[in-house]
């Protein structure tokens, strides 16, 4: 058989259509079945998106576990907790407060980390990179303490001061 | 300005004169950023959209008088025709998405477009660089001295838990994207490629073909790119691909060699047939100049073919795409007339 549309190659592809009860029939080829979008049905549009909503939604457990619900909102943006599951996108910066807790089982499994060890900007930054550099280096004192160096404990201790200087001034 | 850049055949990235450019045709670094206060791109309407336009402006203003980044100038999509938004596209300095819908978007332009910053594309800014050869470590130096003046002008969506915020998770943390344009000629012709580019690809790093998604690379073309963005700081993320892209010169400069040693003559015959048609076709489509393009690459490279310059030949990529032909020429032009032009270009630029 040959393609009903183009008449030249053979009918390869057998699409059949109910619309409304009604149905319809047909047999082309291949490339007029890309061309007419009828492959369209077999070929998802498919994106980095698709994946993390699908990540979000039955795929996970336990990010389902943390949800929100559904209706939950980012007051910053309006963006509702169905929106992120269904898209995988954030609305704005407070969203990833607001869905922090799926966001982060989210990001886990992305980046195998929900953690931000890089660059801090310079203005708003320098008070948050302070901050974790004083957390680290409370646990190392704790550390160098409790393994009984204590030369070590006083030069990390004398590092703490400095910094707590630094962002109290 | 515009008209230079959309016009220019040579652009920094097409100079060759990088580190190991017989295998990396270009790096490039990108930052995600957004500003605090503004809902990310797609969840604005249009006078949040022109309010991040007016800030971009004021980027502009600052990158230009902190001087020693070159010379700025801001384009709205909206004010451009299709064909210039494709042309920009080719030259890789907006993304296809970004010149879809050009609607409340923009674009930063550095002079020598070694800098572009698209505004209102997935994120309110994106900042990127691109250099010739194996530079990743100078762009991400150069990146961050941008980043840094653009921070200076304005506020940053950021948190000290999550890091640069950013529309999609895939971006969050460093929002740092390092790639490097591959040419392994080398590596596909002793079908290796697949080997060596599958085991990279369990070390955190997509290889894609850069014509033509997911389809066979045209022209022995790849891009490899770091996928984590979070819980690595950025002198690890670019310093694991600039390793990685270590090991794939190595294997592409041993496949080479290897066929040069094993198939000579079927090398050579290769090549200067590729030569031969570049510089006599009168009709070349862009998947048959891209083909015949490797070849004459990997030719030259190889020190087959004498005197012909890296620079030529990368510029050959430029000027055979499609919206670049059209727009030198001035006017819309059917496939065919593409063909036409397309070899008579090449013939041009081979032959003089």
């Amino acid at each position: 058989m040959l393609c009903e549309e183009c008449g030249k190659r053979p009918a390869t592809v057998h699409v059949q259509k109910i619309v409304n009860g009604r149905r319809s029939e047909k047999h082309i080829c291949q490339e007029c079945a890309a061309a007419g979008g009828e492959m369209s049905i077999f070929l998802q549009p498919f994106s980095v998106n698709s994946l993390l909503s699908a990540m979000l939604g039955s795929g996970a457990p336990e990010l389902r576990a943390v949800s929100p619900g559904r209706a939950a909102r980012c007051p910053g943006c309006g963006l509702g907790y169905d929106d992120f599951a269904r898209t995988g996108k954030l609305g704005c910066g407070r969203c990833y407060e607001k869905f922090s807790k799926p966001l982060e089982g989210l990001l886990r499994r992305i980046h195998g980390s929900d953690r931000h060890v890089g660059k801090f900007p310079g203005k708003a930054g320098r008070g948050a990179a302070a901050r974790r550099e004083l957390e680290e280096l409370k646990a190392e004192l704790a550390r160098a303490i409790q393994a009984e160096e204590y030369e070590k404990a006083a030069s990390i201790r004398d590092r703490i001061r400095e910094i707590e200087k630094a962002v109290n001034r | 300005m515009l008209e230079d850049i959309l016009r220019r055949s040579s652009p920094e990235w097409t100079k060759g004169s990088g580190p190991d450019s017989d295998v990396v045709i270009s790096s490039r670094i990108r930052l995600a950023r957004n500003l605090e206060l503004f809902p990310f791109p797609h969840m604005m309407d249009e006078a949040a959209a022109d309010e991040v336009l007016g800030h971009a402006g004021r980027v502009t203003a600052g990158l230009n008088e902190s001087g020693g980044w070159g010379s700025f100038e801001m384009f709205r999509l909206n004010d451009m025709s299709a064909l210039e938004r494709q042309v920009l596209v080719e030259k890789h300095l907006i993304s296809p998405q970004h010149s879809q819908d050009p609607r409340g978007k923009a674009v930063i332009l550095g002079r020598d477009e070694t800098v572009s910053i698209m505004v209102n594309e997935e994120d309110h800014l994106r900042i990127q660089c691109l250099f010739s050869g194996l530079q990743l470590q100078q762009a991400f130096v150069f990146a961050g001295g941008v980043d840094d003046v653009v921070e200076s002008v304005l506020d940053y969506a950021f948190s000290a838990q999550h890091g640069y915020l950013t529309a999609c998770p895939t971006n969050a943390g460093t929002g740092l994207r390092s790639s490097v344009m591959v040419h392994l000629p080398g590596l596909v012709g002793t079908n290796q490629a697949g080997k060596v580019l599958s085991a990279i690809g369990k070390l955190g790093v997509a290889v894609r073909g850069l014509y033509g998604e997911g389809t066979e690379a045209a022209g022995s073309m790849f891009q490899v790119s770091n996928q984590i963005t979070l819980g690595q700081s950025e002198a690890e993320i670019v310093n694991n691909l600039i390793g990685i892209s270590g090991q794939i010169i190595n294997q592409e400069r041993k496949a080479r060699a290897l066929l040069m040693s094993q198939a000579r003559e079927q090398v050579e015959d290769r090549v200067w047939r590729a030569y031969g048609i570049l510089r006599t076709a009168r009709i070349l489509s862009s998947d048959e100049a891209l083909k015949l393009w490797s070849d004459v690459r990997m030719g030259a490279e190889m020190n087959l073919i004498r005197g012909l310059s890296r620079q030529v030949v990368n510029e050959l990529l430029m000027i055979t795409r499609p919206a670049f032909l059209q727009y030198v020429e001035g006017r819309e032009m059917s496939p065919f007339e593409r063909d036409c032009k397309r070899a008579a270009l090449v013939r041009e630029r081979l032959t003089s």
